[in-house]
């Protein structure tokens, strides 16, 4: 239904884009900074796009400063690792909380929705002080231990498995498969879209993590991408904005672009907490 | 279906009208104990993590807040609540927690109405729907310390485009992120360009469960105006989504730490010190971890009382 060129329609479209003004800025304005020499940033006038192309100068500096692909690594390493055990944790016991019943499920279940209050900020002392005693600080352990379990993902993988239908287990077990290898070998495979929203939740969520590896992590070798931009802007000798957009723009990079690529499943991945009302 | 295990014991716990064999019985109660086995083993790998990286943490930061205990140190005194009296008397932790609540009170409101508006304005008409929600969703997908450090560019006293924008309409624009009164608003915002598009998307999936026979329903009352057909029937049916976004976004807006870590480091004199900053400055610069373990009891408690708002305002909600 074409309804023609209406005020209605042209002030939507005025507002949205506005909005998207806004929401595009830091990325357009952060990637034109990358690519202009010192001096044009400082000029103090503004220009969009750069009159002298700085912009192999200003990545190669990047690089130079920071270990900025050993960030990336890292960042992969740790959340490859958290997302495996958190699966390999949550997944028989969302099961075993939805298709089986046994006494004192309700109290795992109960323990489920505690934890699901608590979030790293309360637990870090502790867990700090546990790891400095078996001299784990400064880690991949340290990084990955604490979030081996994701409550959230027992809470989501619950639901989901209640909907698989009670037959298709029954016959599972009919054909002699024990408990465990219905889990790995019906339940995952009826369930990979949750396990896909699962793991893009778990990814950006740890990929974007600072706080707990500002805390554990004392070396660069080990920093991921948001502690890495931390110890980038401390090495800064001078404001030198070139370079240093251009570490942002590196380390931003990974997950916008797969966003782009993948855009449903990302949202639904990151909307995730939002299913729980 | 004699294989299906989860049925059996809801089985033997109604009592049968016909008086059950003991033969019958005993394998009753053999598969129930079979029962218990696999669902303890399945879950007890799981259990036993939240035991030991949740829920005794939490406790330990319980019996932490009532002790001196500094980090590294040899002995430990109980001190009752002492650490809860110097948190009383302490102008510091005052100001990071007023902080905190104020910066909420900012970003809650306007990025639950900015998400809201954007959800509806998208939904009503198809043009340039996929684009707009790809375009706000972005920044929700963006590396938020990088994003900051952009922010920081942009919001630079001389360099940034907001003060350089400013100049001609003859306005000097404040140093955003180091002057008093605007770093924590600047600090705000930065927090509702990011919120605002997960809201959006919360919103847009609320808007498609309000069925559409409403809307026609509403028209056939003499419901005209886009207005009253907002006030009618999608307000309504957004109550339960727009309760749970505030709810959200309120625990988020609390936990506000990567841009005071990377931008201002609570400054200027404790202008944008947050709690957790606070937490963070006290246990693991100071070492004052009994005192920081105070502090999270006090987190830990904002938290427990939105949700128990949150689950109130649901209730009332449900008899309604």
């Amino acid at each position: 239904m074409t309804r023609g060129w209406s005020a209605g329609r042209i002030a939507r479209l005025a507002v949205l884009t506005a909005g998207a003004a806004v929401m595009l800025m830091p990325f357009l304005w952060g990637f034109i900074a990358s690519l202009k020499p010192a001096a044009e940033i400082w000029s103090g006038r503004i220009t969009f796009w750069p009159e002298q192309m700085h912009a192999v100068e200003n990545y190669t500096e990047a690089f130079r400063r920071a270990p900025l692909g050993r960030f990336l690594l890292n960042g992969v390493i740790v959340c490859a690792g958290i997302l495996l055990f958190q699966l390999l944790f949550a997944i028989p016991c969302a099961y075993a909380l939805s298709k089986t019943r046994f006494r004192g499920r309700t109290l795992i279940f109960g323990a489920v929705l505690v934890c699901l209050l608590i979030p790293i900020h309360v637990t870090a002392i502790p867990l700090y002080i546990g790891f400095a005693r078996v001299g784990l600080l400064n880690t991949y352990a340290a990084l990955i231990a604490p979030f081996t379990i994701s409550v959230f993902g027992i809470f989501l993988f619950r639901q989901f498995f209640s909907a698989i239908p009670d037959d298709l287990i029954a016959a599972a077990r009919v054909d002699g498969f024990s408990e465990w290898a219905i889990v790995w070998r019906v339940v995952v495979p009826a369930s990979w879209p949750a396990i896909t929203a699962f793991a893009i939740f778990s990814v950006t969520n740890h990929w974007n993590d600072l706080f707990w590896p500002f805390i554990v992590i004392q070396s660069t070798d080990l920093a991921p991408p948001a502690l890495g931009v931390i110890y980038f802007r401390r090495d800064e000798t001078g404001v030198d904005f070139g370079p240093m957009m251009a570490a942002t723009m590196i380390v931003t990079a990974p997950l916008v672009v797969a966003f782009l690529f993948a855009q449903r499943r990302f949202i639904d991945g990151i909307t995730l907490s939002g299913v729980k009302g | 279906m004699p294989s299906d295990l989860a049925a059996l014991p809801r089985l033997a716990a109604t009592s049968d009208p016909v008086p059950a064999s003991p033969a019958l019985r005993r394998a009753r109660r053999v598969r129930a104990v079979g029962a218990a086995l696999t669902g303890w083993g399945l879950s007890l790998p799981a259990g036993l993590l939240m035991l030991a990286i949740i829920l005794i943490p939490t406790l330990s930061a319980a019996v932490l807040a009532v002790t001196d205990y500094q980090l590294g140190a040899r002995s430990v005194r109980f001190v009752a609540g002492q650490n809860f009296a110097e948190l009383w008397n302490d102008r510091v932790f005052w100001r990071a927690f007023t902080n905190t609540l104020v910066y909420t009170l900012m970003t809650v409101p306007t990025s639950v109405a900015l998400g809201l508006g954007a959800a509806l304005l998208i939904e009503s008409d198809p043009l340039g729907r996929t684009t707009f929600r790809t375009i706000y969703f972005l920044p929700v997908t963006a590396l938020l310390v990088a994003m900051a450090t952009v922010w920081e560019f942009i919001l630079h006293p001389q360099l940034g485009l907001v003060n350089q924008l400013l100049r001609p309409l003859g306005i000097i624009g404040p140093d955003w992120l180091s002057h008093p009164d605007w770093v924590l608003t600047s600090l705000a915002f930065i927090f509702v360009w990011q919120q605002t598009g997960y809201n959006m998307i919360l919103f847009l999936a609320g808007l498609k469960a309000v069925p559409s026979e409403l809307y026609q329903a509403a028209r056939v009352d003499g419901a005209d105006r886009a207005i009253d057909r907002f006030v009618m029937v999608t307000w309504p049916g957004l109550a339960a989504t727009t309760l749970f976004v505030v709810l959200i976004t309120t625990l988020y807006s609390f936990r506000v730490f990567d841009t005071v870590a990377a931008l201002t480091q609570g400054g200027p004199a404790n202008a944008s010190n947050v709690l957790l900053y606070n937490i963070y400055r006290e246990g693991f610069v100071y070492l004052r971890t009994g005192y920081a373990s105070a502090m999270v009891l006090v987190f830990l408690a904002m938290i427990l009382v939105v949700v128990l708002l949150q689950m109130r305002a649901s209730r009332a909600r449900g008899r309604a």
